[in-house]
């Protein structure tokens, strides 16, 4: 039977044409084709690299007729959030500011890295300004929409990231997390996220947003291709400071080990209160699957979430200080408004926070001196509507923006490694965080591939 | 005469301290965004931390 080209996993692609089933060119162009139709309802292209893709598909396709091995991701369509550098493209961020800037003369080394395991770049995808968003709208490029309702936001900041592969355009991208600028927007558009362990994956070339938390990492429709792409991008980069001197840790071979032996908590406390019906279905079916039955607290982590919101304010506007004094008019008002509060917050109070984050940092760890991994919610919620400015969280009307990442928050904080793991509750899928000590993104992978096995996690089709 | 509000008092001295210029437009928002970060900042205050305590990036040489 043919491949079906939308709905193929990386992983289904990379085997066909690796057997010699497909032809890369033959993936690229569909994947073009299905930009074309649905980018101008689901608005996750910033930039489309048609040409590139042509010119590396064909090479790969020529490297397989001269009989050369193939890569593990050879002839997969991928894109990148426009933070991300792309040679030739101004890095933009998702802002105005930045589309002034030259072209980028490089690649950003992970897109390098995907690229040499075989996979094509197609483009770069639509974001929340300076990532300092999590709903995925923006005023310059347009909303990005849900691909399983198109008046629901996707989530951000990576919001294309998971608009072009929710929306069936490629089958893997990248994008960034800070605060939970992955696992929300794979919450609400239903895909699986890795948000590895802060210093994993190198930002060299990505612009940033705040250096104490930023992550790099993939969203996928399948825990495999997170695995694959995640294992492509590993190892050391001296051109970034914070990525680890660690050597490549495949999670590949073990990915189909199972749970069995792995001892999973749910997390309470903090992150049982204020959820949704969606959201502690969502986490009560995953714990089930797993028999997960103990109940485990993360200490302080309301505190360790008003702890990364003072860090992200104070050092998202130090980034953009110059910015806000001669180009304010230029960013969208509720990024702007939200930077100039953070350049005001004095320096007394980061200090604490950076403290209390070492403090809360061992506490934290010493949990997994007794279980593997703990299971919280990703998200209150399913996909809020695009404009929505409030939500209802315990009978109460709440703001949006600033609640959306009260559990994401509390774990990128200190850098633990996340699988996000889609749960196809209807009308809208919600995630679940499979949160693992640090280094330990083959437990979290191995999880969120046996819920995928079992049925539980899954990346709902729209109906597009 | 309404009596002065500290706060607003803070952000005009702070935004010509960093010669940030702010629209009076935007001043509610700044305002607001500004009184949730303290609200958060003294969660953070409020926790007892030995003085000894390391902050969590640490530079080495």
């Amino acid at each position: 039977m043919p491949l079906d080209l939308a709905e193929a996993t990386a992983a289904d692609i990379a085997e066909a044409a690796a057997r010699g089933e497909t032809q890369a060119r033959a993936v690229v162009e569909a994947a073009l084709d299905r930009i074309a139709r649905l980018n101008p309802l689901l608005n996750a292209f910033t930039n489309v690299t048609a040409e590139r893709a042509r010119l590396r598909a064909d090479a790969i396709d020529a490297d397989r007729a001269a009989g050369k091995p193939l890569g593990p991701l050879a002839g997969v369509p991928f894109a990148v959030k426009n933070l991300y550098e792309v040679k030739g493209l101004p890095t933009r961020a998702g802002s105005k500011i930045n589309r002034e800037r030259p072209p980028a003369t490089q690649d950003q080394p992970l897109i390098a890295r995907l690229e040499a395991a075989g996979a094509v770049l197609v483009g770069a995808l639509n974001m929340g300004e300076y990532a300092y968003d999590f709903t995925g709208e923006n005023v310059h490029d347009g909303n990005a929409r849900n691909p399983h309702d198109p008046a629901h936001m996707t989530g951000g900041s990576s919001s294309g990231s998971a608009g072009a592969v929710a929306g069936r355009m490629v089958p893997l991208s990248l994008g960034s997390d800070t605060n939970g600028s992955i696992r929300v927007p794979s919450s609400y558009c239903g895909l699986f996220g890795l948000k590895p362990t802060y210093g994993r994956l190198t930002r060299a070339r990505s612009f940033p947003f705040v250096a104490s938390f930023d992550h790099l990492g993939p969203l996928a429709r399948s825990a495999r291709d997170l695995a694959l792409a995640y294992d492509a991008m590993q190892g050391p980069d001296s051109e970034d400071p914070v990525c680890a001197g660690r050597p490549v840790e495949p999670t590949l071979p073990a990915l189909a080990r199972g749970t069995d032996g792995l001892r999973i908590a749910v997390a309470g406390g903090y992150f049982r209160q204020g959820l949704t019906a969606d959201a502690q279905t969502a986490v009560e079916r995953v714990a089930a699957a797993l028999g997960a039955r103990r109940e485990i607290e993360i200490p302080e982590a309301q505190r360790a979430r008003a702890a990364a919101f003072v860090i992200t304010a104070s050092e998202g506007a130090s980034l953009h200080l110059d910015r806000l004094r001669t180009r304010a008019q230029d960013f969208e008002p509720v990024v702007r408004d939200r930077l100039i509060a953070g350049a005001m917050i004095p320096a007394s109070l980061v200090s604490r926070a950076q403290k209390f984050r070492r403090w809360y940092r061992e506490r934290v760890l010493a949990l997994f001196d007794e279980v593997d991994a703990i299971l919280a919610p990703v998200t209150p919620g399913p996909a809020p509507r695009i404009g929505q400015q409030t939500m209802m969280l315990d009978g109460a009307e709440i703001m949006l923006r600033p609640n959306i990442g009260i559990y994401t928050q509390p774990i990128s904080f200190i850098g633990l490694p996340v699988v996000a793991v889609p749960v196809p509750l209807t009308p809208l899928p919600i995630g679940v965080q499979v949160i693992a000590a640090p280094w330990r993104e083959d437990v979290a992978l191995r999880i969120a591939h046996a819920l995928e096995q079992a049925g539980v996690a899954q990346a709902p089709k729209p109906s597009l | 005469m309404a009596p002065k509000d500290p706060l607003d008092d803070f952000i005009t001295a702070t935004a010509d301290a960093l010669a940030l210029p702010i629209d009076p437009a935007w001043r509610p928002a700044v305002r607001t965004h500004l009184e949730i970060t303290f609200r958060l900042g003294r969660q953070v205050e409020e926790f007892d931390l030995p003085d000894d305590a390391e902050p969590a990036p640490v530079f080495r040489a």
